[in-house]
């Protein structure tokens, strides 16, 4: 298969579904995705992960891979892992890149070591609160850090387990909801500030940064169900900001995309803060494309066609084989 | 490009719609369906026992004999001939009606809903059990009513607690639209109503002038014994019947019915016809058949005893696998059992470490409309076999153990 062949004759797999709780979201990314490249020619089918995935990609292999499959084992770098052990190109990160930004915890750790600012934090698994007493432990964490925080699962995305604690009487309750998503949990200082979404994509000349994204909830937390209700959050492409605050936060989300090691395209969700600081929270390899997602938004705010961008994306990763 | 919500009808909706959402809980039963889960989570009758070669004979006959008709619109009571084969079976609990008082539906569901727009404005007080079927929920919440809970014990509705209900609401001035209640192996609690508390629960009813809607799917699902016969069995007035095929033949026909007095039957016979015209003349054909030509009471004990072996198989792992703490109803009939956690535990928080172990139930925060039910469950025994339930149980035992373990460990950090 040749990178100049005619979109009818690339064979493109959509890998949606999977086994977290980002299922249904991923189904809809899917969904999206396959029709904007249906609607360019390209041979694009859809499939689930299932105990029958490997024997039929091995029968029938596709020429691409997009994996588009949120949480595990679509982005800890699990599933690309297998793809890359089979050969087949994906479209996408590695799964290396992948691996880096699941782990949360990690991912601050190289952010920080490269002297990307990131909330200060502490992480904890959940054994070492009946170790060392829930107690002590929290009292310590919050004495050492401060209140607020925020209490969010190691990995996994959506919202889902992250509780804001503005009191101690907070704290058990958000580590609990922590845990049931997560054996560890990431404590971060609450940094008050807008949210920001830099969505990077890279179409052949390297990573580029897409107009920021700023998020606004209507009413309370940007949580699953601010995320998924068309209505429940106002999205504004570009964000507000001033000129050099925006330079920045592109700069800042292209400097996580290669920290990183990510491919292809990636979202960075950052927070601004008043005086302009800017703070990385965290980098996702399987962004949304669903119709309430970020990338999507941000690509045609930049002028660009969503199913062209993955068009483009396709040919590259038939190239690099 | 300013802000944008993806949603240029913000202002337009009706207030109705206000509050409907998608919640996490969604997402997490995305996951539910997928074939390594357990569910338990699930409500659906056993369709599979269904004698489907029959059934194929039976709908090609139809369709050679009365095709045209079958597909074509009906009147929007339903057919004369389906209604009288309805009153045959309700005779057999005990249920004196005439095919005239009877309007057939879209499922028994859309009872509810067309009672909801029947008798519902915005605010009016819908006594209910506690907890109750989350459908008549949805078509209450639908109409903007407000739901106020009665409590039940193993034995159903507690009279004392819907004369104090009543009280509390007369203290506001106010007057209840009616009492929902499934009196008969109830969803999701799965516990009967007794005898006397039948009478009694009339009684009150009468004294008050309180209406009252009877959904009865699931009394013919009864695995020891008859269970008493329905409330409207006992009293011609004061009380608006719903019955459905769903448990005793399909859920996927989906035909219900409402039999209710002549007044309201008018109405109802409107409402249906501004909502759908009339019911499916296909499905209406299909079930007066299954009555008729088929040993439909010989499948409903083929039915009965699949679920009751289900339902002793869930019992038994409960019993054999479950911490102390947590405890579950006996259902004699029905497709659930209500389960409670121990005492600090809370089953939405508890629901994606479930999955996590692959299996699933319904927290029990959905049967309620004012956020009780956190630390209830209901499961599910009608879909899997014996031994998916067993292996079920056994991993939801497991989580609920770790659970108690991470409730102690946060208690001890001063929840």
């Amino acid at each position: 298969m040749k990178e100049g062949a005619a979109a009818a004759d690339i064979r493109v797999l959509i890998l949606a579904g999977g086994m977290s709780y980002e299922h249904e979201v991923s189904l809809k990314s899917g969904r999206r995705a396959a029709d904007a490249l249906q609607r360019l020619g390209f041979a694009c089918y859809t499939r689930d992960l299932d105990g029958e995935l490997l024997p039929a990609l091995q029968e029938f292999p596709p020429d691409v891979v997009l994996p588009l499959v949120h949480g595990q084992p679509g982005e800890d770098g699990s599933l690309q892992a297998v793809l890359e052990l089979l050969g087949l190109p994906i479209v996408g990160t590695g799964s290396t890149g992948a691996r880096r930004a699941w782990n949360k915890i990690a991912a601050k750790d190289l952010l920080r070591t490269a002297g990307i600012p990131t909330p200060d934090w502490t992480s904890m698994p959940r054994q070492a609160f009946s170790d060392f007493g829930a107690r002590k432990l929290l009292d310590r964490i919050a004495a050492k850090m401060g209140l607020p925080l925020v209490v969010k699962p190691n990995s996994g995305g959506s919202g889902l387990g992250v509780h804001a604690v503005h009191k101690e009487d907070d704290f058990p309750s958000a580590m609990m909801g922590c845990f049931s998503y997560s054996d560890t949990a990431l404590i971060e200082s609450f940094v008050e500030g807008r949210d920001i979404a830099v969505g990077v994509i890279d179409l052949g000349d390297g990573p580029v940064a897409l107009p920021p994204v700023e998020i606004a909830p209507l009413h309370g937390d940007y949580d699953y169900a601010a995320r998924y209700n068309p209505g429940a959050t106002r999205w504004t492409v570009p964000a507000a900001l001033s000129e050099p605050v925006a330079a920045r936060t592109a700069e800042l989300a292209l400097e996580v995309h290669r920290t990183l090691g990510l491919g292809d395209m990636s979202r960075v969700d950052l927070i601004v803060d008043d005086a302009g600081g800017i703070q990385v929270l965290e980098a996702n390899v399987a962004p949304g494309t669903t119709e309430t997602s970020l990338l999507p938004m941000a690509i045609e705010a930049a002028g660009l066609d969503f199913g062209e961008v993955l068009a483009t994306m396709v040919r590259q990763a038939l190239a690099r084989t | 490009m300013s802000g944008t919500t993806l949603d240029d009808y913000t202002g337009r909706y009706a207030s109705r719609v206000h509050g409907m959402a998608q919640s996490e809980i969604r997402a997490l039963f995305s996951v539910a369906s997928r074939p390594e889960v357990v569910s338990l989570a699930g409500g659906n009758p056993y369709t599979a026992a269904l004698p489907m070669d029959e059934l194929g004979e039976m709908f090609t006959r139809l369709l050679s004999q009365v095709g045209a008709e079958a597909l074509g619109y009906c009147p929007g009571q339903g057919s004369v001939a389906l209604r009288e084969a309805l009153c045959g079976v309700l005779e057999l609990s005990g249920i004196r009606a005439s095919a005239d008082d009877l309007v057939l539906t879209t499922g028994a569901q859309q009872g509810l809903d067309l009672l909801a727009r029947t008798f519902l404005d915005p605010g009016d007080i819908v006594l209910a059990e506690g907890p109750t079927y989350v459908g008549a929920l949805g078509a209450f919440q639908a109409a903007q009513a407000d739901v106020r809970h009665l409590p039940m014990d193993d034995e159903g509705l507690i009279p004392a607690g819907l004369e104090e209900g009543l009280a509390a609401i007369a203290r506001e001035g106010r007057r209840a639209k009616f009492l929902y209640t499934i009196p008969t192996y109830q969803n999701p609690a799965g516990v009967t109503l007794t005898e006397e508390r039948r009478e009694e629960i009339l009684a009150i009813a009468e004294r008050h002038g309180l209406l009252i809607i009877e959904d009865d799917p699931y009394s013919m699902i009864s695995f020891d014994g008859t269970p008493p016969a329905p409330l409207r069995a006992r009293a011609e007035r004061g009380v608006i019947y719903l019955g459905t095929v769903s448990k005793i033949f399909a859920a996927g026909l989906r035909l219900g019915w409402v039999l209710a007095p002549p007044a309201v039957r008018d109405k109802l016979l409107l409402a249906i016809e501004a909502s759908i015209l009339c019911p499916s003349g296909l499905t209406q054909e299909a079930t007066l058949r299954f009555l008729t030509e088929m040993e439909w009471r010989q499948q409903v004990k083929v039915f009965n005893t699949l679920y009751r072996d289900r339902r002793d198989a869930l019992l038994a792992a409960l019993g054999d696998y479950m911490p102390d703490g947590m405890t579950w109803t006996v259902p004699g009939g029905g497709l659930f059992i209500w389960a409670t956690l121990p005492d600090g535990l809370d089953s939405k928080a508890m629901l994606p470490r479930a999955l996590q172990e692959r299996v699933a139930y319904v927290p029990g925060t959905g049967f309620y409309a004012d956020g009780n039910g956190r630390r209830e469950m209901r499961l599910n025994f009608s879909t899997q076999t014996a031994e998916v339930i067993r292996e079920g149980v056994r991993r939801l035992a497991g989580v609920v153990a770790s659970d108690i373990e991470l409730r102690d460990t946060f208690a001890e950090g001063g929840a």
